[in-house]
């Protein structure tokens, strides 16, 4: 179908994020911590444990229990943001968690907690994804087993028209149809764990967007495995 | 299998990261902190890898401490219980130090506890068993094992405690001789420095820089540099074969 939207707002590729950096170990007092940015949103994560789980009844003496904590500061967005938790950070927070869940082996620490804490202080579309990216790093930062990295990046379709990586203003088009598609993803077996979506699409347009993000998502695991590695260079 | 594309796609004592590819084929054997997927062998955790022939392991380089038998650590008295005592071992599980591995002594029943061992206490113990859930029991009854009394507890990475205590405690002896320090290091990474203030500084400052710089190499040398320049003393190492 021919698509009304031939050319992106900020003149990026239709395939193409906008520009990310990545650091782990940015906070000192947490046990991992990483800085993720993606245009303009910034996401830190910090990770603290495998520590004693309060209260009692939720610790599972098979294996230790993921817990992740999505926040978006009060002056992150155009508006203010309530503090707090909302509707909306806590569905978040609940899908972050399960993104991240089947890459974590937590089987050595039964009855303890790892505690992941995301704090956005900048969004602009994609806050989610910028977070589980952050999470990924601080993860591995803390010493935790794990598989593999989790990998995340909005796709949008606009009008028919696969696009990578929404930045704000896109995802706000007012003339034209915006589905937003969150995805996160295992690169190694290439299994999705995170896949949310906002808006119309027709089914072979979101098969199509998962196809074109994957090679995006790899990109993106170099991206937070080297900056893993930058904090031991030198 | 194709034996012939057998290939390593890392070096020994790289740095390798969750996910990172570190070798294709079946002629690699996957070790501690990898797994196999497929023909590869891929990292599970954030590591120095090192290659022992074919097997691929990679020593932890961030966690928690993960309590073992027979580990002397120091812990911190956080709880007073019925039949002893709670410690915090800088691990994701606290420690129990029961009333019969306390003291040599014989403690009647219904003493007052704190009299041996004080809340904020800090204690050298010996691990005597880890249960399947990980709960950990200690003893403070044997060679060396006492509770702490002055100088000052400083915290490293567990995983550092190897480099700072050195080949048969060739480091940590260089630096017990050069600041006329005592010094203690805890498995959990928890270290006790007792001595001349002046000198305790010097030894947490050399002690830091072996836990910066503990994956580099001549590490032994620019320690010694740096303790004969805070001493101003020369240090003579007599090098035990």
């Amino acid at each position: 179908m021919e698509s009304r939207y031939n050319k992106r707002l900020d003149g990026r590729g239709f395939e193409e994020t906008r520009p990310i950096i990545a650091r782990a170990g940015v906070i000192n007092k947490a046990d991992g911590s990483a800085m993720f940015r993606i245009g303009r949103t910034t996401a830190y994560a910090a990770v603290y444990g495998p520590r004693e789980l309060h209260p009692k009844h939720l610790q599972d003496p098979k294996k230790g229990v993921l817990r992740c904590n999505y926040n978006m500061m009060p002056f992150s967005a155009e508006e203010r943001v309530r503090p707090g938790p909302s509707r909306r950070s806590r569905e978040i927070s609940m899908v972050t968690e399960k993104a991240l869940l089947p890459v974590v082996n937590l089987e050595d620490y039964p009855n303890a907690v790892v505690d992941v804490f995301i704090e956005l202080i900048e969004t602009d579309a994609g806050s989610r994804c910028a977070g589980i990216c952050a999470a990924s790093i601080a993860l591995a930062d803390a010493g935790i087993i794990m598989k593999d990295m989790v990998a995340a990046v909005s796709t949008g379709v606009i009008d028919h028209r696969i696009v990578i990586d929404l930045d704000g203003e896109e995802e706000h088009l007012a003339d034209l149809d915006v589905a937003d598609i969150p995805i996160a993803m295992i690169p190694s077996t290439e299994e999705i764990t995170l896949l949310q979506m906002d808006g119309k699409a027709s089914k072979e347009e979101l098969f199509r967007a998962i196809e074109m993000v994957k090679p995006v998502l790899k990109r993106i695991a170099e991206v937070q495995r080297k900056a893993l590695k930058e904090k031991y260079k030198g | 299998m194709n034996m012939g594309n057998d290939k390593l796609l890392v070096k020994d004592k790289d740095v390798v990261v969750p996910g990172e590819v570190l070798a294709q084929g079946m002629n690699y054997l996957p070790g501690q902190g990898t797994y196999r997927y497929n023909d590869k062998i891929i990292a599970n955790r954030l590591g120095l890898l090192t290659i022992e022939g074919k097997v691929l392991k990679t020593m932890p380089l961030a966690g928690r401490y993960l309590p073992k038998k027979n580990d002397i650590i120091i812990g911190r008295v956080i709880d007073i219980l019925i039949s002893g005592w709670k410690l915090d071992i800088n691990s994701a599980y606290p420690a129990v130090l029961p009333l019969k591995d306390a003291t040599f002594g014989y403690i009647a029943k219904g003493a007052d506890l704190t009299k041996y061992f004080e809340l904020d206490d800090y204690v050298v113990v010996k691990i005597t068993n880890v249960t399947s859930q990980n709960l950990v029991d200690v003893t403070c009854k044997g060679q060396g094992l006492h509770k702490l009394k002055g100088g000052r507890i400083i915290k490293v990475n567990t995983h550092k405690v190897p480099r700072i205590i050195g080949k048969k405690g060739s480091m940590v002896s260089l630096i017990k001789k050069a600041t006329g320090c005592k010094i203690i290091v805890g498995q959990n990474g928890t270290t006790w420095i007792s001595g001349e203030p002046e000198m305790e500084v010097v030894t947490v400052n050399a002690i830091k820089m072996i836990e910066e710089q503990a994956h580099k190499s001549g590490l032994t040398d620019k320690v010694k540099s740096y303790l004969e320049k805070a001493t101003g003393k020369k240090i003579e190492v007599r090098i035990k074969e």
